[in-house]
């Protein structure tokens, strides 16, 4: 190693300062990929792409899905499940509706996230259909019905009977309008 | 030959100047240990205002907002201006007299290094006299309170973070390449004294973690004024990857904030028994491991914010993993001491009163440590009374012991040992009467960082708040000693203290404005 390299040398020191900048900032993707891959903090995946097989196999085993809905505090739109509460057998495929409406004098867009508690359920919850997917934008005083399909993996762990679906809906329009996402 | 010699032989320079402009090392250690002073009471100003407001329950004094305020720059003043400047000052005074090396290596840089902090401290406190107050998030500053819900005033703190965060790894960087290539000829890298080993590990704590924090204050600013959504999860980021980051950077800190203190009690411990230090080798390996350790264990302060099982169980673990070297050092000190020919002269009681309270914090710690424990006691009192029995009588009585103990060679002049012992047993009592009670409360659930709390807490809180007035105003007889010493002390003798070895008692009382021009000769012992 070249002497000035030499992580005992002011530059070697420097270098390692600057890597270890760069670290911290890496530790934002790593975080996603981390949480990805053991499922940890609740985020949901992207729109089920594998084939939804959902009457194939009836289950006798049932689990209770829940659904929440919230709203960040710098959007007061009307929103709510359709149903806040529902059973189905795992491999079911199953449909339902968030009502909305947006309550401002002005066309705003939202984005809802999602979130599953027990986390390690996430996994297991696939969404063909979901609100979720797209930016909503709503004029004003315009009411909608936000659909969600979806269906249990079989794999659910055994310990798990109920899970709680929770989407948080956010005012993006600024963002939105900014060009950045 | 004169230019030369002059440059080695010349004093000081005259007048503010050589303050501004030094590069030598006593000098810049000195302003760094005053600076450090007068920090330390501008954050104990702070604690007595938060001490006042919670002498009794309901709100008197100051409103929450405001309380919220002094709690947040307390931490950071403490931690960034107070403390780790402290070790600074103890770093550029004792490495190069210890290692037989004239100076630091890179003087210039050095002087930089404190330069920097002046102005970061000012831009930092200039923020209470802003619009929206000072910063109110707390001094871990978790998003969104440093995000969407921070004063205005963030943008100046993220800057003052920055600068600090320099002035630390420059500092850093300056005390490794010192070690490296600055010591006497012939000495090894087991030869080191461990107060310099103790140092060097830090220092590469602080060079690995400062970045870090750099990197989540960033992070933080950009969320706040560019429109990023690192921590906002209406963008796509998450609230509780600031925690981990953040915490990456902290967890380390706190290692940073005592491997220097341990390093100083390995030298004044061994001084006052009269006997060379049990198991060198031992000490230097459990310091290394405890660095180690330190960066594998930072989700030990998130355990409640919903981690699965095995995360858990592996922060718990390897938490009380650091208990092992931690242990072993606590031992090897009492090992040091036993049958020794003790005195206990003021830095010897400021070293074992070190070893007891910082034992009993390391334990509270212990019971942090334990995740299922830990969802009863996370951000209550028992968080804030473990994190203050390893920081004040930790970290800040290892600084105390140490000015003590050096202060005969730097100053020339012996301290007042009387009024020394006054200040070491006002300081002890101070020092539990406030904390300890902190314990109960916090078990009983008292949260932290609230203004007004439930009815059944009241006398231990004012306990706790006398505790406090006591000790803090004891630190002002601290002070007087401190100044006394220097205007009227006694002249000190060459070697102050009977049993103490090491390089820097070789050089003359007062410790003159250049040593070591030429490098000493090492005799083995």
């Amino acid at each position: 190693m070249k002497s000035w390299l030499k992580p005992t040398s002011p530059t070697g020191l420097i270098l390692i300062v600057v890597v270890m900048f760069g670290f911290g900032f890496a530790l934002v993707p790593l975080y996603d990929v981390f949480c990805e891959v053991t499922g940890l903090n609740g985020k949901t995946k992207g729109a089920y792409q594998g084939e939804v097989n959902a009457q194939a196999a009836p289950s006798e085993r049932t689990i209770t899905v829940q659904f929440i809905a919230n709203r960040n505090e710098n959007l007061s739109w009307d929103f709510a499940p359709e149903e806040e509460e529902i059973k189905l057998s795992v491999g079911e495929r199953k449909q339902t509706h968030f009502s909305v409406s947006n309550t401002y004098d002005k066309a705003v867009v939202a984005q809802a996230i999602p979130s599953v508690s027990p986390p390690q359920a996430a996994d297991y919850l696939n969404k063909i259909e979901c609100f979720c997917f797209q930016k909503q934008p709503l004029a004003a005083g315009e009411a909608k019905q936000f659909p969600l399909v979806f269906f249990i993996d079989p794999a659910l762990p055994e310990d798990i009977s109920k899970l709680t679906l929770s989407y948080t809906l956010f005012d993006i329009s600024e963002r939105d309008a900014s060009g950045g996402d | 030959m004169s230019a030369y010699a002059e440059t080695l032989h010349h004093g000081p320079a005259k007048g503010i100047s050589r303050w501004i402009l030094t590069t030598n090392h006593k000098d810049i250690g000195t302003l760094y240990l005053v600076f450090s002073l007068i920090m330390l009471f501008i954050g104990g100003t702070m604690a007595f205002v938060i001490r006042a407001e919670l002498f009794q329950p309901g709100l008197q004094l100051v409103m929450p907002e405001f309380f919220n305020q002094m709690t947040t720059m307390h931490g950071l003043i403490m931690i960034f201006g107070a403390v780790m400047p402290a070790f600074v000052g103890l770093a550029n005074w004792q490495v190069p007299l210890m290692i037989g090396a004239p100076d630091m290596a890179l003087p210039r840089l050095n002087n930089f290094s404190f330069w920097i902090l002046p102005f970061a401290f000012a831009m930092l406190l200039s923020t209470l006299f802003m619009p929206g107050g000072a910063p109110d998030f707390g001094w871990t500053f978790y998003a969104p309170l440093s995000t969407t819900y921070a004063p205005p005033s963030v943008t100046f703190f993220v800057f003052a973070i920055h600068m600090m965060g320099i002035s630390s790894i420059l500092g850093a960087i300056n005390v490794i390449v010192t070690i490296f290539n600055m010591r006497a000829p012939g000495m090894k890298m087991m030869d080191l004294p461990l107060f310099v080993w103790s140092w060097l590990i830090t220092a590469f704590l602080l060079i690995a973690v400062m970045p870090v924090l750099a990197a989540v204050v960033t992070m933080v600013l950009m969320d706040v004024h560019f429109g990023t959504s690192f921590f906002s999860a209406a963008g796509g980021g998450d609230p509780v990857l600031f925690q981990h980051v953040f915490w990456f950077f902290a967890h380390p800190e706190v290692y940073i904030m005592v491997l220097p203190a341990f390093g100083v009690i390995s030298e004044i411990i061994p001084t006052f028994a009269r006997k060379p230090l049990f198991g060198y080798r031992a000490m230097v390996l459990a310091t290394v491991a405890i660095a180690f350790l330190s960066f594998i264990v930072w989700a030990h302060h998130m355990f409640t914010v919903g981690m699965p099982l095995t995360g858990e169980l592996f922060f718990m673990y390897t938490t009380m993993l650091i208990a092992v070297p931690t242990g072993v050092k606590v031992f090897n000190w009492i090992s040091t001491m036993f049958r020794g020919a003790m005195t206990f002269e003021t830095p010897m009681l400021f070293a074992i009163a070190f070893i007891v309270l910082f034992t009993i914090g390391g334990l509270s710690g212990l019971m942090l440590a334990i995740a299922p424990a830990d969802f009863q006691y996370h951000d209550t009192y028992f968080v804030v009374a473990h994190f203050h029995y390893v920081l004040v009588p930790g970290s800040v009585f290892g600084i105390i012991a140490a000015v003590y103990y050096w202060l005969p060679k730097w100053s020339g002049k012996m301290y007042d040992e009387k009024l020394g012992q006054w200040h070491f047993w006002l300081s002890f009592i101070g020092v539990n009467l406030t904390f300890f009670p902190m314990h109960f409360v916090g078990l009983a659930g008292m949260p932290r960082r609230i203004p007004d709390y439930a009815l059944q807490f009241a006398d231990f809180n004012m306990l706790t708040s006398i505790g406090a007035f006591l000790f803090g105003t004891t630190q002002l007889l601290f002070v007087y000693i401190l100044i006394k010493t220097v205007r009227s002390g006694k002249a000190a003798d060459q070697l102050p203290w009977e049993g103490a070895r090491g390089l820097e008692w070789s050089v003359p009382t007062p410790a003159p404005y250049h040593t070591f021009t030429t490098p000493p000769e090492l005799n083995k012992e």
